[in-house]
């Protein structure tokens, strides 16, 4: 699935300013400590954390994620956003929490599988 | 090709600068991605260290033509324990990084998974010095 139609159906709204949100979604991971993302997540998915400091954007970036979404309204502080946009990492933010978020990817079938392509 | 960088201690708006050029820097020279992939994480997490717990340190990078190598080295407090550090889950982080999702005793471990060749050295009081070996297989 593409990263644009998850975008769509789970309404999440995004804080840094891609306009190309057409790759393809890897799988997703859900974590709040960073190493452990480093070492479990892998290119192409989504991260699905509630840390909103710029660390994020440099993991992520490190990683080669295909996005990060912030949940539980949680507040993405403003240089992660800017991390975001030098390292063509795309954030979002939903109101869901990390639960429901992760919830509503498992539906669409955005697993912690990789995607079979 | 031989690289440096400073990593300043506790500044987190700093941190990831060294893994994050080194990244770059390999994918110029068109290193495999998942190599790199695995040099800058190994190279993330111990520039985290350096900046958690030695107040700053230093990176080095040695681009060979069959690998590369990643000396992390600071003179900060030392490791007492280093099989106790190696351990998934021992942490000395104070709360304030573990609340950045920072400090979760997984670095050290991380590092030795993702590097071809890992090795250590330690002593307390005069600081620690981490070398990785990653080959371009």
């Amino acid at each position: 699935m593409k990263l644009n139609e998850v975008v769509t159906k789970l309404k999440l709204q995004q804080v840094t300013s891609f306009a190309k949100l057409d790759m393809v979604v890897q799988g997703g991971y859900v974590s709040d400590l960073l190493s452990n993302v480093m070492g479990q997540a892998k290119p192409g998915m989504i991260w699905v954390t509630m840390q909103g400091h710029h660390n994020i954007a440099a993991v992520g970036s490190l990683i080669g994620l295909a996005a990060i979404i912030v949940a539980g309204d949680a507040k993405v502080e403003q240089d992660a956003i800017e991390k975001g946009n030098d390292n063509d990492l795309p954030i979002f933010v939903t109101a869901l929490s990390s639960y429901d978020i992760v919830g509503a990817l498992n539906k669409l079938g955005v697993t912690n599988e990789q995607e079979k392509k | 090709m031989k690289v440096e960088y400073q990593v300043p201690g506790g500044d987190f708006d700093r941190a990831g600068e060294a893994s994050a050029n080194i990244k770059k820097l390999l994918q110029r020279i068109g290193i495999p991605a998942d190599v790199i992939r695995r040099i800058a994480i190994g190279t993330y997490e111990g520039e985290m260290n350096c900046l958690i717990h030695a107040g700053g340190g230093r990176v080095v990078a040695e681009i060979e033509p069959e690998g590369t190598v990643i000396i992390i080295s600071d003179q900060g407090p030392g490791i007492p324990d280093i099989q106790k550090a190696m351990q998934e889950g021992w942490s000395t982080a104070p709360d304030y990084v573990r609340a950045m999702g920072f400090g979760a005793g997984m670095g050290l471990p991380n590092m030795m998974k993702c590097s071809d060749d890992f090795n250590i050295q330690s002593k307390v009081g005069e600081g620690s010095t981490i070398t990785m070996k990653f080959l371009y297989k």
